[in-house]
C-alpha cells in the first residue's frame, strides 16, 4: 500500500465522516464547520487527481465565501434548535434505509466491475513543471470562453438578485437626500398668511 | 494503487449522505441547503475523477461551471432564506407548505 | 374597328356604374337633382352606345365581338377574366335594359319626387344597369355569375328600398333566401362545367360540347347520369330561381313591396328574364339534352297556367302585374323546351316593353291614388287619367296577345311552336300555354276594368285631387307604348323566323320547330290576319268578353263564384299554399334541424361533453391527485429518491 493510497483512504474517510456529521448534528453552526472540513479533505483528494486549481478553489471560494455566507446566516437567524430535532429521530430509520439502498446499488453500478483497474488504467502522473491552472486556463479561454462568460453574467445575477431580494427600505430611518435639498423651493418653506392687524384697545 | 471506482464509491457514499441528509431534515432548511452543497461536491469528485481517468481537462472545466453556479445559487438560496424568515418568522420544512394541493 | 368598339362597351358598362358610384357616394354633395341628372347620362350614354352596336352588329352585319379585357387572376392554367362577348343577342338584350332602364330612370324623378331615400334610388338602379350589362355581355360563367349575384343584390337592395316597413325586409329577405336556392343549382352547373369542360369560357365550352356529349356520372352509386342533363338542369335551377318558376316563384309577388319603378325595371323586364336570357345563351348544351329541354318545357308550362291563375283573385294593382310577369316568364320558359330560343328571347324582348309599360302605369295610378293599390278602391280613372288609361290599354292588349301588338307576335310564335315539338311533355305544355291564353285575357282586363272602367270606388277627398300625372312619369309611358304596339311587327320576320340571332343561338335541326314554322310565315300583316281564324285569338277574346261580363255587367256573379267555390277561392288567395308549405317545412324544417343541432351537437355535445366535459374530468381526476401534492419539500426530495432508486434498480437487474 502505497503512500498516495494512505492519503487517499484517510482523507476519504474524513469527508465521509465529516459529511455523516453534516447532516446529523444538532447545531446548524457545528454543521457549516463539519461542512468546511468536508470541503478541506474533498480538496486535498482533488490535489491526489491532479486537479490542483480546483481543489485551491473549492478551498478560497467555498471555504472562503460560501461557508461564511452560511455561517453569517445561520448565526443572523433565530432557530429554535432543540425543537428541530424531534422528527430527526421519528425518520431516521426510513432514511437509514433509503441511505441502504442507494448506497449498495451505486456501489453495484460503479464497483470495481465495471471502473476497476482493468477497465481504466491509471493514467502516468505528469512531469514536475506541469501547470494545471495554464492548461486549465488555455481550454477555458479558447474553446469556453462563451459559457465562461455566461458564467461570468450567472455571477453578477446572482449579485444582483441576492441585494434585491433581501434589499429593505425603513421608513424611519433618518438619512439625508441631497436632490430634495438642492430641488427645494421658496413656496415649500414660507407660507403668507394675511392677518388683521390687532385692534388698540 | 487507487483506481477509479474508489473515486466514484467515495462519490456515491457523498452523494447518498446527502440526499439522506435532505430526507432527513425536516425542520431546518439550512442544513437542506448544506446538503445541496454536498450533492454538488460528490458529483464534481466524479467529473474530476473521470478527467483524471481519461485525461480529459473538459471535465475540470465542468467542474469550474457547476463551482460557479452552486456558488450562485447558495448565494440566492440563501437570500431567498432571509426574506423568507423575515416574513414567516420561521425555516421550519414542515409550516412550509403553500404549494399543498 | 376591334380596338374601338372595345372602347364602346367598355363605357356601356362603365357609364352606369360611375353614375351609381356618384350618385351613391357623393349623394349628399351632388344633391337631388343633380343624382337625377349623372345617372340619367349614363344610362343614356349607355343607351345611345348600345343603341350604336346593335346597328353596327344587328343591321349591318358587323363581326361579333369576343374578347377579354382584365384577367382576374389565373390559377392552374384556368383563366378567371372580365371579357365581353357581343354578338346579336347581347347587342338585342343591351338595347333592351338600356332602354326600359332609361325610362325607368326618367320616370323615378316624377315617382319618387317626395322621397327621402332619392339619391340612394338613383345609384341602385344605375348599379342595376351595370350589373345587368355585365351578365349580359359576359363572355365567361365566372362573369356571368358576378353579374348573375349583383343583380341579386341590388333586387334584394330595392325590394327592401323601404327598409322601416316590416313587409318590406320580409320580401328582401324571402327574395334573398329563394334566389340562394336556385344560385346554389347555378353555382353546381357552373362547377360541373368547369369539371368537365375545364374552362369558364364559352367558345371554349361550346366548341367541346361533342367531347362531353354522351358521358356520364355517377351521383348516386349505381345510377348513371349523363353529364349534359345534369349540368343543364343545374343551371336551370339557376334560371328557375331568377326568373321565378314554379316552384322557386314565391319571391316574385312579395318583391312587389319595392316602388314601383324598380317592379318595372327588375322585377318585370330585365333581372328576371336573366333566367331566358341564360339558357338562350347556353343553347349549344341545352340541344344536348332533352331530358332538360321536357323538364323546362313542363316546369314553364305550370308557371305559364297556374301562376295566371292567381291573378285572378289578387286585389293588389301591382299583384296582379306581378303574377301576370311570372305566368309570361313561364311562356319564355316553355318556348325555351320547345328550342324555341329565338320566340323566347323575341317574347322577352316585347314583353319587357309592354310589361315595364303596364308596370308603370299602374305607378302613375299609384302616384295619382295617393299610393293606394287596392284595386276595389278605384275605378272610373280614364276620365281623370286619359294617358295613363290609353297606354295601360295599349299595354294590356299587347300582353293578352291581340293581333298587330307586339306580344301577339312573340306569343302566338311560342305557341305555335310548342305545338310542333315533339318533346315528352309538350301535349300538356301546349295546352296549358292556350289555357293561359284565356286566363291571361281574363286576369288583364279584370285588372283594366276594376281600374279605368266602372264605378268611382275611392273616397271623396282622393277624388278630388286626381288628375293625370306629370311629364317625367307619362312621357316614358308613351315612349314605352310605341314600341309596345310596333316592335313585334318590326322584328316578327327577322327574330322569331329568320337568323336575326344568327350563331348566337344554336338549334339541332330535329328540334327546329321555328325552322318549321318559317316556311308557313308570309310577313307579318298575314300572320296577323290569319290568327284571327285560330285557337288563342278566340281564347283570348273570350276572355276579354268574360271580364267585361263579370265586372262590368254582373259585378255580382264573381262575388257569388267566392263564396259557392271558396275551396277553389281560398286555394287561389293563399297561392296553392306555396308560402305556407316552404313555410311549415323549409324554414320550419330547418329550424327543426337547427334546433336538434343546437339542442343536441352544440349544448349537449359540443359544450355539454367536449368543453365542459373536459374541463370537468380534468377537474374530477386533479381533485384526486391534488392528495399526493402536500407541498412539503421533503415529499417531493422522497419522490425523486424514489425514482432515483427505481431507475438505477432497471439499469443494475
Amino acid at each position: 500500500m502505497g503512500f498516495e493510497t494512505i492519503v487517499f483512504y484517510v482523507f476519504a474517510a474524513i469527508t465521509v465522516f465529516s459529511g455523516m456529521m453534516v447532516i446529523t448534528v444538532k447545531n446548524p453552526v457545528q454543521a457549516a464547520l463539519f461542512l468546511v472540513l468536508t470541503f478541506f479533505s474533498t480538496a486535498a483528494i482533488w490535489m491526489l487527481l491532479e486537479a490542483e486549481f480546483l481543489a485551491i478553489t473549492l478551498v478560497l471560494v467555498y471555504v472562503g465565501a460560501v461557508m461564511v455566507l452560511f455561517l453569517f446566516v445561520v448565526m443572523m437567524l433565530d432557530i429554535n434548535v432543540a425543537r428541530m430535532r424531534a422528527s430527526f429521530i421519528k425518520h431516521l430509520p426510513l432514511g437509514l434505509v433509503v441511505l441502504a439502498l442507494m448506497i449498495g446499488m451505486m456501489l453495484m453500478i460503479v464497483g470495481v466491475d465495471h471502473f476497476g483497474a482493468d477497465k481504466f488504467a491509471e493514467p502516468a502522473r505528469h512531469a514536475a513543471d506541469y501547470n494545471n491552472t495554464r492548461e486549465l486556463g488555455l481550454v477555458l479561454y479558447t474553446i469556453y470562453v462563451y459559457p465562461f462568460e455566461i458564467a461570468a453574467v450567472i455571477l453578477l445575477v446572482a449579485i444582483v438578485a441576492a441585494i434585491a431580494l433581501t434589499l429593505r427600505r425603513r421608513a424611519n430611518t433618518k438619512h439625508q437626500k441631497p436632490e430634495q435639498q438642492i430641488a427645494v423651493q421658496r413656496k415649500d418653506r414660507i407660507r403668507m398668511v394675511n392677518m388683521k392687524a390687532e385692534e388698540q384697545k | 494503487m487507487i483506481e477509479l471506482s474508489d473515486y466514484l464509491i467515495l462519490a456515491a457514499i457523498m452523494f447518498s449522505i446527502s440526499v439522506a441528509g435532505i430526507f432527513l431534515n425536516r425542520k431546518n432548511i439550512i442544513i437542506i441547503l448544506m446538503s445541496i452543497e454536498l450533492l454538488l461536491l460528490s458529483v464534481n469528485i466524479n467529473f474530476i475523477a473521470f478527467s483524471y481517468y481519461l485525461n480529459d481537462l473538459a471535465g475540470q472545466v465542468f467542474v469550474f461551471f457547476i463551482l460557479t453556479v452552486a456558488a450562485a445559487e447558495a448565494a440566492i438560496g440563501l437570500a431567498i432564506l432571509v426574506v423568507l424568515f423575515r416574513n414567516k418568522r420561521t425555516i421550519d420544512v414542515e409550516e412550509l407548505d403553500t404549494m399543498k394541493g | 374597328m376591334t380596338d374601338n368598339m372595345e372602347n364602346i362597351y367598355l363605357w356601356i358598362v362603365l357609364a352606369p356604374l360611375i353614375g351609381s358610384i356618384i350618385a351613391g357616394l357623393f349623394g349628399k354633395q351632388v344633391g337631388r337633382s343633380g343624382a337625377h341628372w349623372v345617372t340619367i347620362t349614363g344610362v343614356a350614354v349607355s343607351f345611345v352606345l348600345s343603341a350604336l352596336v346593335f346597328k353596327h352588329i344587328n343591321i349591318d352585319g358587323g363581326e361579333t365581338f369576343n374578347g377579354s379585357v382584365y384577367t382576374w387572376m389565373v390559377v392552374d392554367g384556368l383563366r378567371f377574366e372580365v371579357g365581353f362577348l357581343v354578338d346579336q343577342l347581347t347587342a338585342m338584350m343591351m338595347v333592351v335594359v338600356t332602354f326600359v332602364s332609361l325610362m325607368v330612370h326618367i320616370y323615378t324623378v316624377g315617382y319618387m319626387k317626395e322621397d327621402p331615400g332619392y339619391q340612394r334610388f338613383f345609384s341602385y338602379i344605375s348599379l342595376f344597369t351595370f350589373s345587368m350589362l355585365m351578365l349580359v355581355m359576359a363572355n365567361n360563367f365566372m362573369q356571368l355569375f358576378f353579374g348573375w349575384e349583383a343583380v341579386g343584390l341590388v333586387s334584394y337592395l330595392l325590394i327592401g328600398f323601404w327598409y322601416t316597413r316590416e313587409s318590406a325586409i320580409y320580401a328582401n329577405l324571402k327574395a334573398f333566401l329563394v334566389n340562394r336556392v336556385g344560385d346554389f343549382g347555378f353555382l353546381l352547373g357552373i362547377a360541373a362545367v368547369l369539371m368537365y369542360f375545364g374552362s369558364l369560357d364559352y367558345a371554349t365550352v361550346f366548341a367541346n360540347v361533342d367531347k362531353v356529349n354522351g358521358q356520364s356520372m355517377e351521383i348516386i352509386s349505381g345510377s348513371q347520369w349523363s353529364v349534359m342533363t345534369v349540368i343543364c338542369i343545374s343551371l336551370f335551377i339557376g334560371a328557375m330561381g331568377k326568373s321565378a318558376q314554379v316552384p322557386l316563384h314565391v319571391w316574385l309577388p312579395d318583391s312587389m313591396e319595392g316602388p314601383t319603378p324598380i317592379s318595372a325595371l327588375i322585377h318585370a323586364a330585365t333581372m328576371v328574364t336573366a333566367g331566358i336570357f341564360m339558357v338562350t345563351r347556353m343553347s349549344p348544351l341545352f340541344e344536348f339534352s332533352e331530358t332538360a329541354l321536357s323538364v323546362i318545357l313542363v316546369i314553364g308550362a305550370i308557371t305559364a297556367l297556374f301562376m295566371g291563375f292567381l291573378g285572378l283573385v289578387q286585389n293588389d294593382i301591382k299583384r296582379v302585374i306581378a303574377y301576370s310577369t311570372l305566368s309570361q316568364l313561364g311562356y319564355m320558359t316553355v318556348a325555351l323546351g320547345a328550342s324555341a330560343y329565338a320566340a323566347g328571347v323575341f317574347h322577352l324582348m316585347t314583353h319587357a316593353f309592354f310589361k315595364a309599360l303596364l308596370f308603370l302605369g299602374a305607378g302613375s295610378v299609384i302616384i295619382a291614388m295617393h299610393h293606394e293599390q287596392d284595386m276595389r278602391k278605384m275605378g272610373g280613372l280614364r276620365k281623370y287619367m286619359p294617358i295613363t288609361w290609353i297606354t295601360s290599354l295599349i299595354g294590356s292588349l299587347a300582353l293578352i296577345g291581340t293581333p298587330f301588338f307586339a306580344g301577339f307576335y312573340s306569343k302566338d310564335s311560342i305557341i305555335e311552336a310548342v305545338g310542333h315539338s315533339e318533346l315528352a311533355g309538350s301535349g300538356f305544355a301546349y295546352a296549358a300555354v292556350l289555357t293561359g291564353v284565356f286566363i291571361t285575357a281574363l286576369y288583364s282586363f279584370r285588372m283594366y276594368f276594376l281600374v279605368f272602367h266602372g264605378k268611382e270606388r275611392m273616397d271623396e277627398h282622393t277624388r278630388e285631387h286626381l288628375h293625370e300625372t306629370e311629364k317625367v312619369v307619362w312621357i316614358p309611358l308613351v315612349l314605352l307604348a310605341i314600341p309596345s304596339i310596333v316592335i313585334g311587327a318590326i322584328y316578327v320576320h327577322d327574330m322569331a323566323f329568320g337568323d336575326f340571332f344568327g350563331d348566337a343561338i344554336f338549334v339541332l335541326p330535329q328540334h327546329d320547330v321555328l325552322g318549321e314554322l318559317s316556311k308557313e310565315f308570309h310577313g307579318w300583316f298575314v300572320m296577323a290576319f290569319h290568327a284571327l281564324t285560330t285557337l288563342p285569338f278566340w281564347f283570348a277574346f273570350a276572355g276579354v268578353a268574360v271580364a267585361w261580363f263579370l265586372y262590368m255587367k254582373r259585378p255580382d256573379i264573381p262575388d257569388w263564384f267566392e263564396q259557392k267555390l271558396s275551396f277553389i277561392y281560398k286555394l287561389l288567395v293563399n297561392k296553392y299554399y306555396a308560402d305556407k308549405f316552404n313555410e311549415v317545412v323549409f324554414a320550419g324544417g330547418s329550424r327543426a334541424i337547427g334546433r336538434l343541432l343546437w339542442h343536441l351537437g352544440d349544448q349537449k355535445l359540443i359544450d355539454g361533453l367536449v368543453v365542459n366535459g373536459s374541463a370537468r374530468s380534468v377537474g374530477y381526476f386533479s381533485a384526486i391527485i391534488r392528495h399526493i401534492q402536500t407541498g412539503y419539500l421533503y415529499h417531493y426530495a422522497f419522490a425523486m429518491i424514489i425514482g432515483l432508486i427505481v431507475l438505477m434498480g432497471l439499469y443494475v437487474l
